[in-house]
């Protein structure tokens, strides 16, 4: 494919029908309507559905329903939608069907400004469905990136069974950059593989292992899905041996394997003593920063998270462990700031917020970098 | 360390970054014109970031493009010292040419103040305004201030209002060089509707003809 400058919400449409993506059940919302128009057109031509639902909360149902039934399913939003979305998105992680959902951050809280930009919803993608559960984060940079991480986003929820939220912002879903685009033959995702018979299968199974492979409805393998507490073969049940073992199971299952799922990328200088942290947009402007204070001779180190939730411990203490001060910019009043303060304590962190619209600009990072 | 300032030079902007600003009125097509603007920059074999910010509304209210042109990375992705604005309307001009404050006073007067407004263009900038949609009495002091009657300019030329956006990218590059002209024509030609090729050649044509007059007083 050639270079062509492509939105970042376009992007992620492709990335989903790269991935396999076949069913997507949208209610348009600025500014996350063109993946749906994009999918709408593209979705068609590969055997695949696109659905205009009633609203957000049918949307979700929908591609829950439509991962059961064996197809790769999607949905994107932006804030009052994912706010509606959460009680399924809850209900995704219960009975462990995979999805994927796009927020393309807005400024809210409410309807706020539709047009206007925001990473107001980091809490909201980790915390906003009811219950301990698991879910992945994943937030990209640039257009080609959300492209790769929409690809990572299926990846990972057919691996690991959980719903995925893809959390990009207006600025990086509406940006246009020149991109070029792999074929999509060469991109590889995880397939489930059933080996049992259909008599043997346990959708639910608590081990070996901590995912248990998923067969589709209509291929001959029996199991019942419910909200409810479950036993193994997806029954409720209220035994506490057998609602313990999936509690521990389903609560480790991401964070047994951060090794593979936390995506980042270290710059770091020998000897330097600040650092900057951040994701999405806001990380454009913080390599910015470090760019500008690397030409006046001062010596910065430069974390991007691309995974955000589970959130990188492991990666975020060995910086704190490196350096004095982490700055952390985000277009929001400080909400993955709280994670980073409590990894390396609240002393170390300056927090660069903003949550009017505007993004972050390198000269507030320089500012809070201080000497 | 100091820390740099914005709106001192080229301080917190990187060395090989050129910053245009397109503004109009919703419905004049300056997004789209960003758009052909960083497509021409891609032609040039340079990188190019294009961003936007629009209104709720389908039509008026006010709009912009902003493209960030390198022959490196762009990382931040925004305009935050422009080298050239160019406004289509009253609105655009009081919102994106920094002029004026969030609360629309003029600021422009006050150069520390208007240092702080988020529209801020660099001194020596271009600042090009359709002169019969623009008061520009308010347009800072700094910047070279370029008059011209865009749209009036579109209709002449064409018959057609809505052809001012190419006009205006002809009056843009062929005074500030920003792409060069075969890129620019290129990119218009491949997004004009199929049958309007040559009326937004000849649009662009006249953008470019208005930039020899106005080099030529000078």
């Amino acid at each position: 494919m050639a270079v062509k400058l492509m939105q970042g919400n376009e992007a992620i449409a492709k990335g989903a029908v790269a991935a396999g993506c076949r069913f997507y059940a949208g209610y348009p919302i600025t500014p996350s309507t063109e993946v749906a128009e994009v999918l709408s057109r593209e979705l068609p031509k590969v055997g695949g559905k696109f659905i205009q639902m009633e609203d957000e909360i049918a949307s979700m149902a929908a591609i829950i329903g439509a991962r059961v039934g064996g197809l790769k399913s999607m949905t994107a939003t932006s804030g009052p939608g994912f706010s509606l979305m959460q009680e399924n998105i809850g209900y995704a992680a219960m009975t462990e069907v995979p999805c994927v959902i796009v927020n393309v951050q807005r400024l809210g809280p409410s309807t706020g400004q539709p047009t206007a930009a925001s990473q107001g919803d980091v809490m909201q993608a980790r915390w906003g469905t009811h219950g301990d559960h698991p879910i992945i984060v994943l937030s990209p940079i640039s257009v080609r990136h959300s492209f790769d991480l929409t690809i990572k986003a299926f990846d990972f929820s057919e691996k690991y069974r959980t719903p995925v939220i893809l959390l990009t912002d207006e600025i990086i879903g509406h940006m246009r950059e020149p991109v070029e685009l792999p074929d999509f033959k060469t991109v590889k995702i995880f397939e489930h593989s059933v080996t049992e018979k259909p008599a043997d299968y346990k959708a639910y199974r608590n081990g070996p292992g901590d995912v248990p492979p998923m067969a589709a409805f209509g291929t001959g393998y029996r199991y019942h899905i419910t909200g409810l507490f479950h036993d193994e073969v997806g029954f409720p049940t209220q035994r506490l041996d057998e609602i313990d073992p999936w509690l521990e199971r389903v609560n480790t299952k991401l964070t047994n394997h951060m090794d593979e799922i936390a995506l980042y990328e270290e710059d770091y200088e020998d000897g330097a003593k600040v650092a900057l942290l951040s994701y999405g947009c806001s990380a454009r402007t913080a390599r910015h920063a470090m760019k500008l204070a690397r030409a006046q001779g001062q010596k910065v180190d430069l974390l991007s998270l691309f995974t955000i939730w589970p959130f990188p411990e492991k990666q975020v203490e060995a910086l704190g462990d490196k350096v004095d001060r982490i700055v952390v910019p985000e277009m929001n009043r400080g909400q993955l700031a709280l994670e980073v303060e409590r990894i390396v304590g609240r002393k170390k962190v300056r927090r660069v917020g903003l949550a009017n619209g505007e993004m972050v600009t390198p000269q507030m990072v320089l500012e809070k970098m201080g000497g | 360390m100091t820390t740099p300032r914005a709106g001192t030079g080229t301080t917190t902007k990187m060395a090989d970054r050129t910053e245009v600003r397109l503004a109009g009125e919703g419905g004049q097509g300056m997004i789209l014109a960003g758009i052909i603007l960083a497509e021409a920059a891609i032609h040039d074999g340079r990188n190019a970031v294009q961003t936007q910010s629009y209104g709720p509304e389908a039509r008026g209210g006010a709009s912009k493009a902003e493209v960030v042109i390198s022959s490196g990375e762009i990382d931040h992705p925004e305009v935050l010292e422009a080298d050239v604005v160019i406004t289509l309307s009253q609105a655009a001009f009081q919102k994106f040419s920094g002029s004026f404050g969030p609360d629309g006073r003029l600021i422009a007067a006050d150069k520390e103040e208007s240092e702080k407004a988020s529209g801020s263009i660099k001194p020596g900038g271009w600042l090009i305004v359709d002169e019969e949609k623009v008061d520009s009495s308010a347009a800072p002091k700094n910047v070279r201030l370029i008059r011209l009657p865009i749209t009036k300019m579109a209709v002449e030329t064409t018959g057609k209002g809505i052809t001012a956006n190419t006009v205006a990218l002809g009056v843009l590059v062929g005074l500030t060089d920003v792409v060069s002209r075969e890129a620019i024509e290129k990119a218009v030609t491949a997004r004009a509707p199929k049958g309007t090729e040559d009326m937004n050649r000849k649009a662009l044509q006249a953008g470019f003809d208005a930039a020899e007059r106005v080099k030529a007083k000078k």
